[in-house]
């Protein structure tokens, strides 16, 4: 198999608003291998992808098929020299017919008019190559998502193609489906394909690909072959192990929190949600400062996005403080005192075009409603305390928030949801992206918070961050809760392997 | 509805698989059906209602009286599918005749005004396609100015009616050519072809799949590799091409060129678009459907002189109509989503 590479790329530099996005990257694909990009989000694969896929410029480095040096200026010119890719749920066109998706494009003519006969039949051959059978003249949005992903590969596969890149195909596919499409990367590598798999599914990564590369923070972290590479080492890898790291030698260490007399909070029986969650059980206590640990695509975010409100709970119940409660909106659950603070800082929690003054204060007024404003002066005391109590910069409370660094902007999320006083706050990356001064700061915060009687849901993709602030920490893994720890008695590489299932690695 | 199934089937699977293809084309064909089984209704309302209602004569003359909005109804087609809309044809076509009117008053022969009309639509759509493509503009906004600029235009060129005697251009709409008691002009000729070859090209050319696309998903398209920027501004090259055909047509029914026709031409154009089935958010919808959708407003006209009532009325049924048909199609779209 070690032949020439299919598709290589040296030395991929690429920066977005001065910070690299790709930093002397080397990439190879060979041709009937199935090949896997790694990485935490941020870590620079889909920038990689679209680099050679023609949907982004290299600003320098270069870009090799089959031994000669290629430049995409856009994604037709890249599908015409036969790098196809399929991207999760992008692009198809669901208003059209199975065959013109296939075929649009590249149709049939006669006279220069479409030749519909021809172009059906074309869909059916390319649609028989993987061992799907399907109408081609049936409207794509009538088949289920699965069926529709088997018909953008068909148009993948349909021209000559030489690269194909999987993008996440699996997200949305139960174990059949999953199974039906790894049937047909088997036969696509048995034709010479070179195949991209990207997924954050450790299983199948492990299952169907024999490379694996990873990235991390834009950088080649290495190219390995996947029965030579341990689970545990590959994330260690993707996430950076600790000598990496400036070491926090005064971090503080929660203290074991003592349960006895604390009251439950918050306590899920049985709740779940269809294709995101399955069944789970947790409660939460007054003051306790409970970890979710887990790989994206673990299904930390659903959870917490389901125990306060923001998703609507499809099966089993929620009680707060005993009460058993149903929220249809989060409206209802920030009326109680549950707040949620999403990972997508930009688009989903502050508002960059207002000023640090009506971000924090949005969440009140919301409360109060249209017509009872609360007062100038009254906004300008809360702004105050609060750009104070966090230390919040630039202090200019008219200042608008999208100027301000993630760190700030984290902070500025957290006065909004403060000032509501919560009961229970989930905090969704809270220290994602952010430089390592304003992260402690963070994290006291937080401590600080439980101390005073919060109870905060935290969730980060930073083990080590997890297991020095949680009291508790709950392990999610392929969307289940698979452990509770006691972060006083773990270890990192106890975490690191639970977080990876590592008796697979024997 | 997605048992279609993936894997291998039997023949007698591929037989059912062909059975459930037509019951699928019917799915997307239910707006298009529900606006022709309107029309029969209100014809046989009529005929119940007024006795002598459905005649060869009144059929003839929703073609040949309506032509013009047929015409526009086509070209709007095109830039509903793509997800767009114009508002400038109604204008546009008003300017197109402005300037025919004055150039045959002043001898330009007539082989030379009908292209310039042509060309002057093309030039407007163009105008619109590119503000909308590569300047981000909103079709609404972008096709407004269209609007206002050719309005603006023809009262730059006459503030009164201009006559036309031009033989030929009046000929257009004079000469009729009688079978029995149906009859058709040359204009109603015009308009016939236009929704034929309008119809071939959205369902036979790459350009016509491309609009359906465009419509579906821009993204997707671009994706695909399709010409999406091309083709989104060539929708609207072709409403203002199909606004001049109509301005022609109008110039030679009223035998004068005049800078306020067409004014709200351009709603009663959506609202027949509309009407025949075609989603406003794009990518849906079938040519001949607008052509029922010109039809029912004809009938809708018709009906309201046959009752003496106020010509006032006839807004106020499309206005109830098209209320209809938006929530009837909102279901449908509802109801394909959750499949």
């Amino acid at each position: 198999m070690e032949a020439e590479p299919v598709l290589e790329i040296t030395a991929a530099e690429l920066r977005f608003a001065g910070e690299f996005a790709l930093d002397a990257v080397n990439f190879r694909l060979f041709a009937g291998e199935v090949h896997s990009l790694m990485g935490e989000n941020g870590a620079g694969k889909s920038t990689l992808i679209r680099a050679f896929t023609g949907a982004l410029r290299l600003e320098s480095g270069k870009i090799q098929l089959q031994g000669h040096a290629v430049e995409f200026p856009n994604p037709a010119a890249a599908q015409l020299a036969g790098i196809s890719t399929v991207y999760q749920e992008i692009d198809v066109l669901p208003n059209l017919t199975v065959a013109e998706n296939i075929m649009l494009g590249r149709e049939p003519r006669r006279f220069g008019f479409i030749d519909w006969k021809r172009m059906r039949t074309s869909a059916a051959e390319a649609l028989s190559v993987l061992g799907v059978d399907i109408d081609p003249a049936s409207r794509l949005s009538s088949h289920r998502l699965a069926t529709q992903q088997m018909v953008a590969i068909a148009r993948a596969i349909s021209a000559d193609v030489k690269v194909l890149v999987l993008d996440e195909p699996t997200s949305s596919l139960d174990q059949d489906e999953v199974a039906e499409l790894f049937r047909v990367i088997r036969e696509l590598k048995a034709r010479g394909v070179a195949i991209l798999f990207v997924s954050h599914f450790l299983e199948q990564v492990y299952e169907i690909c024999d490379r694996i590369t990873v990235l991390r923070n834009g950088r080649l972290v290495g190219e390995y072959l996947t029965p030579q590479l341990l689970r545990i080492d590959l994330i260690q890898k993707m996430l950076g192990s600790n000598s990496d790291r400036i070491d926090i030698l005064n971090a503080k260490q929660s203290p074991p929190m003592d349960r006895d007399g604390k009251r439950v909070i918050l306590r899920a029986r049985g709740i779940a949600k269809r294709a995101r969650l399955p069944i789970t059980d947790l409660e939460v206590f007054e003051g306790e400062l409970l970890g979710l640990a887990g790989l994206l695509g673990s299904g930390r975010t659903e959870l917490a996005r389901l125990l306060v409100g923001v998703d609507v709970i499809e099966v089993g119940e929620l009680t707060i403080d005993g009460v058993r409660r149903r929220f249809r909106k989060p409206r209802q659950a920030l009326n109680i005192g549950l707040a949620y603070s999403s990972e997508n800082r930009r688009s989903e929690g502050i508002i960059t075009e207002l000023t640090l003054r009506e971000n924090i204060n949005l969440a009140l007024q919301a409360e109060r409603g249209w017509f009872r404003r609360i007062p100038q002066l009254r906004q300008e005391e809360l702004t105050a305390s609060w750009i104070e109590a966090l230390d919040i910069r630039p202090t200019n409370p008219e200042g608008l928030a999208g100027h301000l660094s993630g760190g700030n902007q984290q902070k500025l999320i957290l006065a909004r949801l403060l000032a509501l006083a919560p009961r229970l706050i989930a905090l969704d990356e809270p220290t994602r992206g952010i430089d390592i001064g304003a992260k402690i700061e963070i994290q006291h915060l937080i401590t600080d918070l439980a101390d005073a009687g919060l109870a905060v849901i935290f969730i980060s993709a930073e083990l080590e961050e997890v297991l020095r602030v949680a009291h508790r920490i709950l392990v999610l893994r392929d969307r289940q809760i698979v452990a509770t720890v006691n972060p006083n008695v773990a270890t990192i590489e106890m975490l690191l392997s639970l977080v990876a299932k590592v008796e697979d690695d024997e | 509805m997605s048992n279609t199934s993936t894997v291998n089937t039997t023949p007698s699977g591929v037989l059912k698989n062909g059975l459930r293809r037509k019951m699928k084309i019917r799915l997307s064909w239910i707006p298009v059906l529900a606006a022709l089984a309107i029309l029969i209704l209100m014809l046989i309302g009529g005929q119940v209602h007024f006795g002598s209602f459905i005649t060869p004569a009144m059929l003839s003359s929703l073609l040949v009286d309506n032509a013009y909005l047929v015409v526009l109804a086509a070209g709007m087609t095109f830039v509903i599918l793509s997800g767009g809309i114009d508002l400038s044809v109604g204008a546009v076509m008003a300017f197109t005749g402005m300037l025919a009117a004055k150039l045959l008053s002043v001898g330009v022969p007539v082989a030379v005004v009908i292209p310039l009309m042509l060309l002057a639509g093309a030039l407007f759509g163009t105008l619109i396609g590119v503000l909308v493509h590569f300047f981000d503009v909103q079709p609404f906004i972008a096709s407004l100015t269209g609007m206002f600029l050719a309005r603006g235009l023809c009262f730059v060129i006459s503030l009164e009616a201009i006559q036309v005697q031009n033989p030929f251009v009046l000929r257009l709409q004079s000469a009729q050519l009688n079978v029995g008691s149906w009859y058709i002009t040359p204009t109603g000729i015009i308009a016939l072809v236009v929704i034929v070859v309008a119809a071939w090209v959205l369902s036979y050319t790459r350009f016509g799949r491309t609009v359906y696309a465009i419509g579906g998903s821009e993204q997707s398209a671009r994706l695909m590799g399709l010409s999406v920027a091309r083709s989104k501004i060539l929708v609207y090259v072709v409403s203002g091409v199909c606004a001049g055909i109509a301005g022609l047509i109008l110039t030679s029914y009223t035998a004068a060129g005049y800078g306020g026709n067409g004014v709200g031409t351009e709603l009663d154009t959506i609202a027949a678009v509309v009407i025949g089935g075609t989603l406003l958010t794009g990518g849906s919808g079938y040519l001949v459907g607008s052509l029922v959708g010109v039809f029912v407003y004809g009938v809708i006209k018709v009906l309201i002189i046959y009752m003496g009532a106020d010509a006032s009325w006839e807004r106020i049924t499309i206005g109830i109509l098209l209320l209809v048909f938006v929530v009837v199609q909102r279901f449908i779209v509802a109801r394909a989503n959750r499949n």
